[in-house]
């Protein structure tokens, strides 16, 4: 299934608070428990780019601007 | 491939000082979005107010004052005095207008000064540590109600919009929520329709924005937002209670 | 031009607008309303805004946001009222907003009562409002002089973007006087280039702020704000001296007060003593420099106020211990006869011969 949509996330700026992750209909979108950011937060990222939709609901609900949403 | 959702312009490329999951950040870019898409940011001059959004005059991209704690209608008052034809704006919390700013806020409201308002109203005072507001609801607990407010003992919450909505002088009041993706949409319409009416020279517009504060709520951003579905919406009920453009054309 | 009769009040208004004072927001009180009444009515004739605001607070925030747009904005009170106009005057001198204040000073503590008084003098001076700040301090004593040191105080504002206070009493805004308006020059001053406007695309956003988060950035502010205070105390300090040389007692005094105090000197230095009187103009800078003029001759100096003895402070400060001070005045609204400070007079030379 090909990918209708596209989220890029400006990671240090990701306060990791998981308002996008509850937003997301698709349920794609996590926090990275891998990775500090420079804020020292996990950030949010996709973890399946292809599901995405691009309906701009986790930049919607987005407090800190992280999120660019493109659409096919 | 098309962008759908970019950071506006509206904001300045700077990270807020605000706690992770707090709503004012989502309340911020809706409004800058409207300055943005209105036309108005090189000739728009905003008022901060004290509280949490303080340092507001570091995020808006135009000229900024900021204002002692409640005042910023008046402040705004004499802008839009001087300045007719700019676009003059506030941006302010509950314990700046809805307690120590009522005086200010309902007679720049009766004079239907032509000043929009952008009221933030998240049951709490956050910049001090979490004590009572005037928002705040019947039984929340707060670091200065720490058994429930008691409305018999602290009295009962304001409800700004219901208030404002009687003042001859104001023209748009609207009611509106963050807790959603639908809701943030019809969020950003409202203080976009706000934002219009003051260019249409109509009078005192204002949207009451129920927000969240997840700090000193001690919740979790995405079940804050619950927790303001369940607890604030049903006090706070959303919706238009103004629109004098309306009713003029309903006269007519 | 021909001099006209006005009332001290409405004079003070007319000198506002011919120093191109368009904005006004002011609140009702005794004994300074005919000011914002004469606002009302001829601001909008000169295309001006008068807005009466639903308190004094609400007022001096008005001012605020104008004089953060650039323009030239007043505000009238007394006492109480100034009062309340604290928290905006602290505001404006951190955020460095010009503005010119008018205080018919009335008696006080409280709600007081409503003649005139002096009382306001460490309110003035001191600050009423938080912070290490400084306003420049005018107190004319006549209608003439009000109407002149209107125009300067807007000028002054300017200059130094920060609020400038006008100080009368009850009489001399309430008393009529031929006044003659000239127009000075003004001085050569900034550009408003801080003033939010509008960026007009044009600049990087101006902000209107008095707050800094960061301790030492607030304390670099303090000291910048300090400087021009001292630049102040050095060049605007305002005074009247009459009768210094020889002088065995000098009378400080100003407002309405010193004009009591001079009839007292007159009467007394016709009866052969040599009394003298140092009128201070600028209650902020104190005019220091005047009392270096003192002479030799001179063993007392007394204050006379329409209060319980505030300005003395800083006499005492002035004097470093030099000469003999004393006081007498009379206060709550009832104004201090001659005979009164001619008996004090009196009582301190002979008890010294």
């Amino acid at each position: 299934m090909a990918a209708k949509g596209k989220v890029t996330f400006s990671r240090d700026l990701c306060k990791g608070c998981g308002l996008c992750v509850s937003a997301c209909p698709l349920k794609i979108l996590e926090m990275d428990r891998e990775t500090i950011n420079e804020k020292g937060y996990n950030p949010a990222y996709c973890a399946d780019p292809q599901k995405c939709i691009g309906c701009a609901n986790c930049a919607m609900m987005c407090p800190d601007q992280v999120i660019t949403v493109e659409r096919f | 491939m098309a962008v759908v959702f970019e950071r506006t312009k509206g904001l300045r490329p700077v990270s807020t000082h605000y706690c992770p999951g707090c709503t004012h950040g989502i309340i911020h870019r809706l409004t800058a979005e409207a300055l943005e898409e209105l036309g108005v940011l090189d000739r728009a001059i905003g008022v901060a107010p004290v509280g949490c959004s303080v340092l507001a005059y570091n995020y808006f991209n135009c000229d900024m004052q900021e204002a002692a704690h409640g005042r910023a209608p008046a402040v705004a008052t004499g802008i839009k005095r001087v300045l007719p034809d700019k676009f003059v704006f506030t941006y302010q919390g509950d314990g700046d207008l809805a307690s120590i700013g009522t005086a200010e806020v309902v007679h720049a409201a009766h004079r239907g000064e032509n000043i929009s308002i952008v009221f933030v109203n998240n049951a709490i005072y956050g910049m001090t540590g979490g004590q009572m507001a005037p928002t705040t609801l019947a039984g929340q607990r707060t670091t200065t109600s720490p058994l429930g407010r008691d409305p018999l003992h602290a009295g009962y919450p304001i409800r700004i919009a219901e208030m404002l909505a009687m003042i001859p002088g104001a023209a748009f009041i609207e009611r509106v929520s963050v807790d959603s993706p639908a809701n943030v949409r019809k969020a950003k319409k409202a203080i976009k329709r706000a934002f219009e009416i003051q260019l249409e020279g109509k009078g005192f517009s204002l949207v009451e924005v129920l927000s969240t504060c997840p700090t000193n709520w001690g919740i979790e951003p995405p079940l804050a937002l619950k927790w303001l579905r369940e607890n604030m919406i049903p006090y706070y009920p959303l919706g238009n209670f103004r629109d004098k453009t309306k009713e003029e054309a309903t006269d007519e | 031009m021909a001099k006209i009769l006005m009332k001290g009040n409405e004079a003070v208004g007319e000198a506002a607008i011919r120093a191109g004072c368009r904005f006004f927001f002011g609140y009702p009180i005794t004994p300074q309303s005919e000011l914002p009444e004469y606002m009302s009515l001829h601001l909008p004739k000169v295309g001006g805004v008068y807005l009466q605001a639903e308190s004094e607070i609400a007022a001096i925030n008005m001012v605020y946001g104008a004089a953060g747009c650039g323009a030239r904005v007043m505000t009238g009170s007394s006492s109480p009222g100034i009062a309340l106009k604290q928290e905006g005057i602290s505001y404006m001198a951190g955020a460095e907003l010009p503005c010119v204040i008018v205080n018919m000073m009335r008696g006080g503590p409280g709600l007081g009562s409503i003649q005139p008084a002096q009382s306001d003098y460490f309110q003035s001076t001191r600050g009423g409002g938080d912070g290490d700040y400084r306003l420049l301090v005018y107190a004319p004593a006549s209608v003439q002089e009000m109407v002149d040191y209107v125009q300067i105080a807007f000028d002054k504002a300017d200059k130094y973007r920060n609020p400038v206070l006008v100080v009368g009493d009850g009489v001399i805004g309430q008393m009529m006087e031929p006044v003659e308006f000239v127009s000075k020059p003004a001085e050569n001053l900034p550009e408003k280039d801080w003033a939010t406007t509008g960026t007009g695309g044009k600049r990087e956003p101006n902000i209107i702020n008095s707050l800094y988060l960061d301790a030492e950035k607030l304390e670099r502010h303090n000291i910048h704000l300090s400087k021009k205070y001292s630049y102040m105390q050095e060049n605007e300090q305002r005074w009247e001296a009459t009768g210094l040389e020889g002088a065995e007692l000098v009378i400080v005094a100003y407002g309405t007060t010193a004009r009591i105090a001079r009839s007292a000197m007159d009467n007394l230095n016709k009866k052969g003593w040599k009394i003298g009187l140092l009128r201070p103009i600028t209650l902020w800078p104190f005019p220091e420099k005047g009392f270096q003029l003192l002479d030799e001759t001179t063993k007392h100096l007394l204050v006379v106020e329409m209060s319980m003895g505030q300005m003395i402070d800083d006499v005492r400060i002035v004097n470093e211990g030099k000469r003999k001070i004393h006081f007498t005045g009379r206060s709550g609204g009832v104004i201090p006869s001659t005979s009164l400070i001619e008996e004090k007079i009196l009582e301190i030379l002979e008890r010294s011969e």
